[in-house]
């Protein structure tokens, strides 16, 4: 029970999940490992209708990362519910569905579709995808925007709504504490940072939507201290991510203030990694003499406070 | 799926082309599959199967980028971490037809493999590979071993002057089996060949059909390389 997490709508036997479109909907990797051991499962984002997605290439490699531009790729928040959560409600995680959309009255019916599944314990808000050309990311870098299209996706979801966050943002302290305040269950974050790589051999830039998103361990400092932020301005749980590939990179994220973790990019670099990482934790809690995992969350500013 | 391998053997074999053996575990290898590979950067790259004898595999690949690179400087005795084989490959139940292979380049060597295993089964083919000049020329003997054999280079340095196409267009076959670059691929899609297939390449995420990085457009939307290919029918994909 060192590893169990309660957070709205989510029972977690531990705090590990992998991220949103970085897992599919499980199948394939449900082929590696028994998916029955992760804490949840954030399935990749749904849409009101079917989307195609960019053209190629859709990723890049970086230093220590990567850029992706795949443009919600999915099938459509119905053919989810009847195609891909039967196969999910098989194991025994808790189910987070992110919710995509171009316009509010898309992410509206996205939410009470995916919400309205037994097999879905909690919504995650997509205000924050840099890679479609309307909605996603234009709903989260304004706060005002961020907790109207909050606001409604409460009133349309019968689940708890964690709304995740972009970082490409002056202030992420300002939009966390306009999500709360328009009702937000929790926070999920961050997304990815909006980048570029150009081929100098054509002069052109790599992915064909020209900007993608950065992920990897690149971002994880950055994510990092966004977490630290946030943490100390809002009431409600956050669950952090952002370049996390080990055990120790989890603990940083609970030291920051978050309450679980998701894991991205590290899954297609190693997709053995989360059951990987649930199996050291109790390990490396006995190494660094924590009891619980929560024992540490936010300690990291709690100790600067005490000292002060 | 996953398997920490030894490589054997590594080194250069032609002009911008390497090849390394490694000992695998488990050597079920259907031809024209892949394994996803771990290099010193983040993303794995995927190297097709050229050949397989007992636990040995063999790839070839061609130095692009720091990943390429890092495989190339690892010695004998070194581990690789990899994930496969992955990915749908050639279809070898061609009884009493006549195959054609096609292939250029660095997209020649998954061609080898599945040549010996189509010989293995008694199924005539004809290979048709295609370089860029006659430093670039590898695994001439070998494909010559298993039938009649033609080499085209660009540069007319060796073999027949120009590409594929030239000698494919006077080939009579009932099924094509291509791997190349995309212009050529898309050049056999469109041959006088009645059943084509072809293996296709792309940037990779996951290699396992997760992230949807590597899609090809195809009919009504998408397919995924790693997953649902590498090996398509033609009429499957928009090249």
């Amino acid at each position: 029970m060192r590893l169990h997490v309660s957070l709205p709508g989510l029972q977690l036997k531990n705090p590990i999940m992998p991220a949103s479109g970085c897992f599919g909907f499980g199948e394939e990797f449900a082929k590696l490992y028994d998916l029955s051991m992760l804490g949840g499962i954030m399935i990749k984002a749904a849409t009101g209708e079917s989307r195609f997605g960019n053209a190629t290439p859709r990723v890049a490699e970086t230093a220590e990362g990567m850029l992706n531009a795949i443009g919600l790729q999915n099938p459509g928040a119905k053919a989810i519910v009847s195609d891909k959560l039967p196969f999910l409600s098989t194991f025994d995680t808790e189910i987070i569905a992110n919710v995509a959309g171009s316009t509010p009255e898309e992410y509206v019916y996205v939410a009470e579709t995916m919400s309205a599944d037994p097999t879905v314990k909690a919504l995650e808000l997509n205000i924050s995808c840099p890679n479609v050309k309307c909605g996603g990311m234009q709903f989260g870098t304004d706060p005002v925007m961020a907790a109207e299209l909050t606001r409604l996706v409460k009133a349309a979801s019968s689940k708890p709504v964690y709304v995740k966050l972009s970082p490409n943002v002056t202030s992420i302290t300002n939009m966390a504490k306009a999500v709360e305040a328009a009702g937000a269950d929790g926070i999920t974050m961050i997304n990815t940072l909006v980048g570029m790589r150009i081929d100098v051999t054509t002069g052109t830039p790599i992915l064909a939507n020209r900007i993608g998103g950065l992920s990897g361990p690149a971002i994880k400092p950055v994510a990092i201290r966004m977490v630290y932020e946030v943490a100390q301005v809002v009431d409600i749980p956050i669950i952090g991510m952002g370049g996390v590939r080990t055990v120790d990179d989890v603990l940083e994220f609970i030291y920051a203030g978050a309450s679980a973790v998701a894991v991205g990019t590290a899954n297609f670099e190693n997709p053995y990694v989360c059951q990987e990482i649930i199996e050291a934790l109790p390990h490396r809690l006995d190494e660094l003499g924590i009891d619980h995992i929560l024992d540490v969350r936010g300690k990291a500013y709690e100790q600067i406070v005490s000292r002060t | 799926m996953r398997q920490f391998v030894t490589v054997l053997s590594n080194h250069p074999i032609a002009k911008g082309a390497m090849e390394m053996k490694v000992s695998v575990e488990n050597s079920v290898i259907a031809p024209g599959t892949f394994f996803h590979v771990k290099t010193s950067e983040l993303l794995r790259r995927p190297l097709s199967v050229a050949n397989v004898e007992g636990d040995v595999v063999t790839f070839l690949y061609k130095i692009i980028g720091k990943g390429t690179q890092d495989l190339a400087e690892r010695r004998p005795g070194d581990v690789l971490d990899v994930l496969g084989p992955l990915g749908n490959g050639f279809p070898l139940e061609q009884t009493g037809k006549r195959v054609v292979l096609v292939g250029g380049g660095i997209g020649v060597p998954p061609l080898y493999y599945t040549r010996r295993r189509l010989a293995d089964r008694g199924i005539e083919t004809v290979a048709i590979l295609g370089f860029d000049t006659k430093e670039s020329v590898f695994y001439e003997e070998a494909f010559c071993a298993l039938g009649e054999t033609i080499i085209t280079t660009v540069d007319g340095s060796y073999g027949e002057a120009g590409f594929v196409t030239g000698p494919l267009a006077r080939i009579e076959a009932d099924v094509l089996f291509s791997c190349g670059p995309e212009p050529m691929l898309k050049a056999v899609a469109a041959s006088h060949i009645e059943e084509r297939y072809v293996s296709i390449e792309n940037r990779m995420g996951c290699g396992i059909g997760a992230c949807f990085a590597c899609v090809c457009e195809a009919p009504g939307g998408y397919v995924k390389v790693c997953s649902d290919g590498p090996v398509f029918r033609a009429e499957e994909v928009t090249l």
